[in-house]
């Protein structure tokens, strides 16, 4: 894992007590609420509708026991006693004071944690593949090329004011988990014929009240050349972006107002204005940052782990959650352990700070004290050994967090929605109960496969509802909420935008709606196809007819 | 049958803690909406207004605004489902916030 520097520790230090001498202002009067919201946005403060919201940086998702332990701390000192992991990877305090911010963010600094970046219109925090150094099909680490964009990016005084809010994802595997085609940057490791690594830069992505897929402008970029190529895009956006119209201020739109073609064109002679070779990162810096992420020492093992198997032989419950939560791992006789935040009727990313305590303890014990946060909301131990996985269940059974749904239908996204953001315009958590309630029975989401439901609670898709296999967007009409359900986006490789299947539910009627598309699904598929590419084979439809037969 | 009486009621978040309260007619903030002053005639809004913002310079509060209400047998109903949620506290954790401390409102989000 990545270790503060000297320069790390002194600018995060610096950042807080210059945050509490904001706070201290703000409360004594000298600075307006106008003043001073600028400055505690940029600290991740945001005023919510019960409290103050603390959002923390988790850079790339990676965190150390002891940093998921400070977490813990913090959610029972001052917060509720839980927090929320969020779908950028990051995690939320709902109930935070602002006296007590400066102490929080001091007791973030103590395990080389911020909240700085986590909002205004500056590069936020890069996000990458959750299972970043561990997943069997990955090309190579994206953590050190986050590493390496989260020092260029920190406080970058030319990119503190962009139109904007801006956000980063990088994947070194082809199968995308990290959704970089639905970011302002994604980033994609690709090997050439000399084996050389180099990165597929693609550009304005994005959710929100426009989705978009991003196009990509260089196919290859070498590794050395990725911070002057991103420094000329964001030239370019800084430039060009829109300021008029903070809805028409993101990437996206620049991309799309000039199109791809004269966007990549600019980018290319901005590019070209400088000599590459006095900006290119050094291959001393690359390789000192790669060393923090250098694979634990794994042990020799074989592919086979007896006693896993003969575990699942004996214990159904084990095996099923085996099948369903265990990734392949590069290394024989380890597994990716997914840990669901999503047992059923529980809230969608919420752990309490014992839940956090005990699964620090499994990555102490287990995994090389690492820790991941998904974009979907999960926690992930990468680096499990087959053997180790049992008693390992026992622990997360015992606390509540061995739901056997990862990437199944209960396995939903939920952004806070109405119940505690001040943005939204309707309740995404009790929609996302009421669907896992109808379908707590595993082995019925077996049956269904493969599914993604994302639920947001307003336009603004932290809940990710475009790109859910089955989207669900929760508005406000003329006072009551509704739910529009849109069929059909993905955010892997193959990413797509969800359709807009017709009018809109009641909350009550959604779970049925839900389950009358996946009834729909089951009926169409061919062999063992997915719920999505049945989708895809037959377009709307047959679940708009199904959806509004009986209407 | 309670007679309904239709009004606005002057909300804020409390800036050092964010709670959400509600102006009174005595002019302090409550963590509960029954307290509030419901107001119907511009100048009594006025006043609400007036004193809010005295209470912004102040530093008591933050994020003032009006919200549509009716008294109900002597409990104050918010309008919109998101200010009833401020009353409350999430729905989603009725063990916590002002459900959960003895000073909610009398009305859930969705009733019925």
């Amino acid at each position: 894992m990545y270790r503060y520097d000297e320069f790390d520790h002194q600018f995060v230090s610096e950042r807080t007590a210059q945050f509490r001498d904001q706070a201290n202002r703000r409360l004594s009067g000298e600075l307006t609420e106008e003043e001073f919201r600028p400055l505690r946005l940029m600290n991740g403060l945001y005023l919510q509708l019960h409290a103050y919201m603390l959002r923390v940086a988790v850079p790339y998702g990676t965190l150390s026991g002891k940093q998921m332990r400070q977490l813990a701390y913090i959610a029972d000192k001052w917060d509720r006693g839980y927090g929320h992991f969020t779908t950028r990877q990051n995690i939320q305090y709902n109930w935070i004071k602002l006296e007590d911010t400066a102490d929080i963010l001091q007791a973030l600094a103590d395990v080389e944690m911020h909240a700085i970046q986590t909002s205004g219109n500056c590069i936020r925090n890069v996000t990458t593949d959750h299972w970043a150094g561990a997943a069997a099909d990955e090309l190579l680490d994206p953590r050190p090329i986050g590493e390496l964009i989260r020092q260029w990016s920190s406080l970058h005084p030319e990119f503190s004011f962009l139109p904007r809010k801006f956000k980063i994802a990088i994947t070194g595997a082809p199968h995308d988990r990290a959704a970089v085609k639905v970011h302002d940057i994604g980033l994609r490791a690709h090997k050439n014929d000399k084996n050389e690594t180099g990165w597929e830069v693609m550009v304005g992505g994005g959710q929100g009240r426009t989705p978009m897929i991003a196009v990509t402008v260089r196919e290859f970029l070498p590794e050395k050349e990725v911070i002057p190529y991103l420094e000329a895009i964001m030239r370019v956006y800084n430039l060009y972006g829109r300021r008029d119209n903070k809805y028409k201020a993101r990437v996206k739109i620049l991309v799309h107002e000039l199109g791809a073609e004269k966007f990549r064109a600019e980018v290319e002679a901005e590019y070209a204005r400088h000599p590459s070779q006095t900006t290119q990162v050094e291959q001393r810096e690359l390789a000192r940052i790669a060393a923090y992420f250098a694979a634990p020492n794994f042990e020799k093992l074989s592919r086979f782990a007896p006693n896993f198997e003969s575990a699942k032989l004996e214990n159904p419950e084990f095996a099923r959650w085996a099948k369903n939560n265990l990734a392949a791992h590069h290394t024989d006789g380890y597994a990716v352990v997914n840990i669901s935040l999503k047992a059923t009727n529980e809230i969608p990313g919420d752990a309490s700070g014992e839940q956090m305590r005990v699964m620090a303890s499994l990555a102490e014990r287990y995994s090389f004290d690492e820790l991941r946060v998904s974009h979907a909301q999960n926690i992930v131990l990468p680096h499990v050994k087959l053997e180790d996985a049992f008693a390992l269940w026992q622990v997360l059974v015992a606390n509540n967090l061995a739901a056997a749904n990862y990437g199944l239908a209960g396995d939903i996204i939920a952004c806070p929605g109405l119940d505690y953001c001040a943005l939204a315009t309707a309740r995404s958590i009790p929609v996302a109960q009421a669907i896992s309630r109808k379908f707590a029975d595993v082995a019925m989401q077996e049956h269904y496969g493969p599914v993604k439901i994302n639920i947001s609670g307003c336009i603004n898709a932290c809940g990710h509802h475009h790109v859910g296999h089955i989207g669900i967007l929760g508005l406000d009409k003329k006072g009551e909420e509704f739910y529009q359900i849109t069929l059909g986006g993905s955010s892997s490789e193959n990413a797509s935008i969800g359709t807009i299947l017709g009018p809109g539910f009641a909350a009550h009627e959604v779970p049925d709606a839900i389950e009358t598309i996946l009834n729909t699904y089951l009926s169409l598929r061919e062999g063992h196809e997915e719920f999505l590419h049945t989708y895809r084979r037959l377009g709307p439809k047959p679940f708009k007819e199904a959806l509004y037969a009986a209407a | 049958m309670n007679s309904i009486e239709q009004g606005q009621v002057m909300t804020a978040n409390r800036l050092r803690d964010g709670d959400a309260v509600f102006l009174t007619r005595a002019g302090i903030w409550s963590e509960k909406i029954d307290d509030a002053a419901l107001v119907q005639e511009p100048q009594a809004t006025a006043a609400l207004e007036a004193r809010a913002a005295e209470d912004v310079k102040a530093t008591l509060i933050t994020g003032q605004y009006l919200i549509d209400a009716e008294r109900v047998g002597g409990k104050i109903r918010a309008t919109l489902i998101r200010e009833r949620i401020r009353t409350l506290g999430p729905s989603v954790r009725t063990d916590l916030g002002k459900q959960a401390d003895g000073t909610q409102g009398a009305f859930a989000a969705v009733e019925g």
